[in-house]
């Protein structure tokens, strides 16, 4: 096996490989419910591109990369490979896990070669072609060792020596980099895209998920950004700078604001739903809470009103707090909801509740905290409310968690419970014993 | 052996009330028990076998005859991963299969593992008749009883716990059934089961010990091997030959740690997936380090090497296309009713059965006192647990906290765990004979003189885990005296103790049948209980009321586990687990 075997010239650009039309996803949740993850998503991918799915967690970008892995079927639409319709795991595909995937009881070089194996390639040849999967990746001298005496990125290595050792003309890479630490990430990156720059890579070309939209701009020619509930695309950017590109360069950083103003439009759109549902009959009981700590919501409005002056862009606040999209939205969101923050085109600013609270001591903080939640939070209004009415003062969960389901399916009603508990908690609006699984009023002393 | 955490898979179930599933499932066992035991019944000769070679007291041959019993050990063994793997690959594989064969565990689990024997005896024997390999087999069947269930269950729980990841690219690699089981599945079930097997060895030569001189009415087995030649001792009242016996099982078991058990464990701590490292040092085997750094042995295991390699390669397809209508029929809601329609008739047919054959002897106030029995044989359990628990607790927990003391004694405690103590019991009946003791209180403790020890050394485990830092926080509180133990010591040992007081309970149940009625020559003691009264039926032939005996004993463990440890055994994982 010549080593020039695997290295193809600069990859042909515009022929469809895999298209993809009107892909709906759904997975049962009880009895009655399913749980809509993807509706009408279409899209093509042609050879010699890198394009990125990029959203929040929920936007089933994962569960897209999953059938296109043949790991899942969609419930509706069609995907055609190379021509043909995909029914399962297909020749051609070959996929690297966030959490690398490796088999712990296997060698480096075992874990490579085993890609080899249900493609009947006799011992030799597996032996030389995984020896030089590991050569180009850069693992030279790990041939024996095991994943656990390696680093974070000499594990991901191995995955993606494993995936490239078969040949694949499509590379599925799901959240690649999100479990390594931010230098190592940076180094694979930047590895990956100067090996398929140079035409080094045996691949027509590379899907990436990821939530981390500098990561996109750095490596992809496209980003296809998912919107979520259910998960749809919400629109494509086309990025043409030449590689390597330069986070710093002007034309980059439009790119990235020009992303999160696009990430953040769902958002408004979101809070202006929950508004109207609000005021609509169910009372706004259907909007599901993300459970986020009140010392973060606290702690971002700090940063905000200390370092911002109470308003700033949303991709420098995520900068200055080294936060990820996925972690910083819904803390965003949630201060959307209670009004003590607006969103609007990509910034965040502090509304005149939101500049008191931060002024104001622990007890009056947590006053405000209280009167927010309970005028602006239908189901903690109601908690409230239902717990005044009672002559004992106690309510059990399962009141408020039926009354949630029948808006929202059983997980996100318990998520969004343990939100409302962590609020009214700290609020001191009202207290919740797990053990007998019951809200009341009475605060222990 | 290894001081890994404990983690008896058994446990892990979560449902608590028995369901009528669990009634069908029961009425299934135990009337294909019945059947097996009365079908024997109706052809069985009076079997003079295996008396050929008659056991002899010097003990020159001990050495001999503990090879025998170590063989059947062995046997056993393979015979249990064969059936693990077998029986957990079909019931993850299967959901159909899963329906039964798990509620099928747990029930197996609490059928008292001498019973198996009796009931199977006969069934062995008239397989081969007029030779010794029938009865051979049931002391491995034996063996295999005390080990299977609970190895199936943990390789089960493996399965079903396999990495989401590590599954998603075998289904990507396209690996196939054969490769991704011995690539995937095995390696992932590897520590978990290894572990279990090792912990239900004590069991294993417990009853191995038991079945090599057993009668069942007119029939009496006598194979070559400790277990008779301690038959034999207590039949003749020599005591040195008793003594003898106990030292060579103590070199036996020592060996078998050594040279097995020990090498497993650390081998298979390979197989963990958590990348990082593990808290505490890996298990150490002198024998493993031997085989992985000389080059002899190397070359001794390479063949072995080479075998299962060609082995685990056999290509298997990914997914064998069936045409569309065969899966659509096969997986739809009208297979799952034929397939519980089945499940149901074939229960009530088998519980039929069973009563048909016992109302002929059996009528309902021998059901009440049976009963009756079951609840003294349950006083004696919970009084012994909780005496045991005074005991060992305390002693546990103050040794735990103490490394270089729990390094010492941790093997020690383990080990007497894993004797076969029913060794012991002579000794304690000439003592009982000597002071003239009753035997109704004096008996029960054999019951739990081989159990106690998964209590000490469990609580030893938890307290050696239990964090430095609140200890020193709850030094520098100055908490002391009950309020150390109240709010700092207990709650922190407590799923550990759980874990071993589970573990001695259905040990003790298992142990009463045994230990309600020993013998020293023509000396006979018995105490009142629904252990004796199995041991009694069984040594009379009286088979209806062994199964009936059996039946009430599986209900009492069934209820016992639900009812009081499984919820104990929550609660500690829920509130009380310390990670």
């Amino acid at each position: 096996m010549p080593a020039a075997a695997a290295v193809r010239e600069a990859p042909k650009t515009g022929e469809v490989m895999l298209d993809i039309d009107q892909v709906r996803q759904a997975y049962p949740r009880g009895p009655s419910n399913t749980l809509l993850v993807l509706d009408g998503v279409s899209l093509k991918l042609k050879s010699g591109e890198i394009v990125g799915l990029l959203g929040r967690s929920g936007s089933g970008k994962s569960s897209l990369l999953r059938i296109i892995a043949g790991l899942a079927r969609p419930v509706d639409g069609k995907v055609t490979w190379r021509g043909r319709p995909l029914v399962g795991p297909s020749d051609g595909i070959a996929m690297v896990f966030q959490s690398f995937a490796l088999f712990p009881w296997l060698t480096v070089l075992e874990n490579v070669e085993i890609g080899l194996e249900p493609l009947g390639v006799p011992a030799a040849e597996r032996r030389t072609r995984s020896l030089e999967a590991i050569d180009l990746i850069g693992l030279d001298g790990f041939e024996n060792a095991y994943p656990k005496e390696l680093s974070g990125g000499m594990r991901q290595r191995v995955g993606f020596a494993r995936a490239l050792v078969v040949h694949p003309e499509l590379l599925l890479m799901d959240e690649p980099f999100s479990a390594l630490d931010v230098l190592t990430a940076e180094t694979l990156r930047t590895d990956l895209i100067e090996l398929w720059t140079e035409g080094k890579l045996p691949l027509r070309s590379i899907l990436i998920v990821t939530h981390n939209i500098e990561e996109a701009v750095l490596m992809c020619d496209r980003v296809i950004i998912f919107a979520a509930n259910p998960g749809r695309i919400a629109a494509e950017v086309r990025i043409d700078l030449k590689h390597p590109r330069n986070r710093d360069d002007p034309a980059f950083r439009a790119l990235v604001d020009d992303i999160y103003v696009r990430m953040t439009k769902p958002l408004e759109a979101a809070a202006r739903a929950a508004q109207q549902a609000a005021a609509a009959a169910h009372g706004g009981m259907g909007i599901i809470l993300p459970d986020v700590s009140t010392n973060d919501l606290a702690g971002l409005m700090e940063t905000l009103f200390g370092d911002f002056d109470g308003k700033a862009d949303l991709p420098e606040l995520a900068d200055d707090l080294s936060m990820e999209v996925d972690e910083l939205f819904p803390l965003a969101e949630t201060l959307q909801l209670f009004g003590l923050a607006e969103i609007a085109s990509g910034d965040i600013r502090l509304t005149e509740i939101g500049r008191r609270f931060v002024e104001s001591d622990v007890d009056q903080r947590k006053r405000l905290f209280g009167e927010q939640l309970l005028a602006r939070v239908p189901i903690a209004a109601l908690i409230r409310r239902v717990l005044d009415e009672r002559p004992s003062h106690r309510a059990p969960y399962r009141r408020f968690s039926e009354e949630l389901e029948d808006f929202m399916s059983e997980d996100a009603a318990d998520e969004t419970l343990s939100a409302v508990i962590t609020w009214g908690r700290y609020a001191e609006v009202f207290a919740y014993d797990e053990q007998s699984q019951a809200f009341s009023l009475e605060n222990p002393e | 052996m290894a001081g890994l955490q404990p983690s008896l898979a058994i446990l892990r179930s979560r449902r608590l009330l028995p369901s009528v599933w669990d009634v069908l499932v029961f009425g299934l066992v135990i009337g294909l028990l019945a059947l097996i035991a009365f079908g024997g019944h109706e052809t069985l000769q009076p079997l003079a076998v295996a008396n050929r070679r008659p056991v002899s007291l010097n003990p020159v041959n001990l050495p001999y005859y503990a090879l025998r019993t170590t063989l059947r050990m062995l046997a056993g063994l393979v015979f249990s991963f064969l059936f693990t793997f077998i029986y957990g690959a079909l019931a993850q594989k299967s959901r159909r299969a899963e329906m039964i064969l798990i509620p099928m565990l747990d029930i197996l689990q609490s059928v008292p593992v001498i019973a198996f024997a009796t009931f199977t005896l006969a069934f062995f024997l008239n397989l081969f008749p007029g030779n010794v390999i029938g009865a051979e087999l049931a002391a491995v069947f034996e063996v295999f009883c005390a080990q299977a269930w609970n190895m199936a269950f943990s390789f089960y729980q493996s399965l079903k716990t396999v990495p989401r990841d590590l599954s998603d690219v075998s289904d990507s690699l396209r690996l196939g059934g054969w490769r991704r089981f011995w690539t995937l599945e095995a390696p992932f079930a590897a520590p978990g089961l290894i572990w279990n097997a090792m912990m239900s060895m004590s069991g294993a030569w417990f009853f191995v010990v038991v079945s090599e001189a057993i009668s069942v009415g007119k029939t009496t087995i006598t194979l070559p091997g400790i277990g008779s030649y301690v038959a034999l001792a207590i039949d003749q009242k020599n005591l040195g030959a008793i003594g003898w016996a106990i030292l060579v099982m103590l070199v036996v078991i020592l060996i078998y740690d050594q040279l097995l058990f020990r090498p497993l464990v650390a081998w298979s701590e390979k197989f963990r997936v958590e990348l990082s490292a593990a808290s505490g040092p890996p298990p150490q085997s002198w024998l493993l380090d031997f085989i992985q750094r000389a080059r002899l042995a190397q070359n001794l295991f390479k063949p072995f090497q080479v075998l299962a390699d060609r082995v685990v390669r056999f290509r298997t397809p990914y997914k064998v296309a069936t045409p569309q209508i065969v899966t659509e029929v096969w997986s739809s809601r009208w297979m799952d009713y034929v397939w519980i329609g089945l499940i149901v008739a074939s229960s009530l047919a088998a519980a039929w059965f069973a009563i048909s054959f016992m109302r002929t002897e059996i009528g309902l106030t021998d059901v009440a006192v049976t009963v009756g029995y079951g609840f003294i044989t349950l006083v004696r359990v919970l009084v012994l647990i909780a005496l045991a628990s005074l005991i060992w607790v305390p002693i546990g927990v103050w040794v735990g906290l103490r490394p270089k003391w729990a390094e010492r004694i941790q093997p020690v405690a383990q080990f007497l765990a894993a004797f076969p103590n029913n060794l012991f019991f002579p000794v304690a009946v000439v003592t009982i004979v000597r002071f003239n003791g009753l035997p109704d209180v004096w008996l029960s403790p054999l019951m739990i003189l081989g159990t106690q020890w998964y209590i000490l050394f469990n609580v030893i485990a938890g307290a050696s885990a239990f964090p430095n830092d609140l200890l020193e926080a709850a030094a520098s509180f100055k908490l002391k005296g009950w309020a150390w133990w109240s709010k700092v010591a207990l709650p922190g040992i407590f799923p550990y103790y759980v874990t071993g007081a589970i573990t001695a309970s259905g040990g003790a149940w298992n142990a009463s049948i045994v230990a309600e009625v020993v013998s020293w020559g023509k000396t006979r003691l018995e105490a009142h209980g629904l252990g004796a009264y199995i041991a009694d039926a069984t040594a009379r032939g009286d088979t209806q009321r062994v199964v009936l005996g059996v039946a009430v004993m599986s209900v009492f463990v069934v209820l016992l586990n639900r009812l009081v440890w499984r919820r104990l055994f929550d609660f500690a994982s829920r509130r009380l687990a310390l990670n």
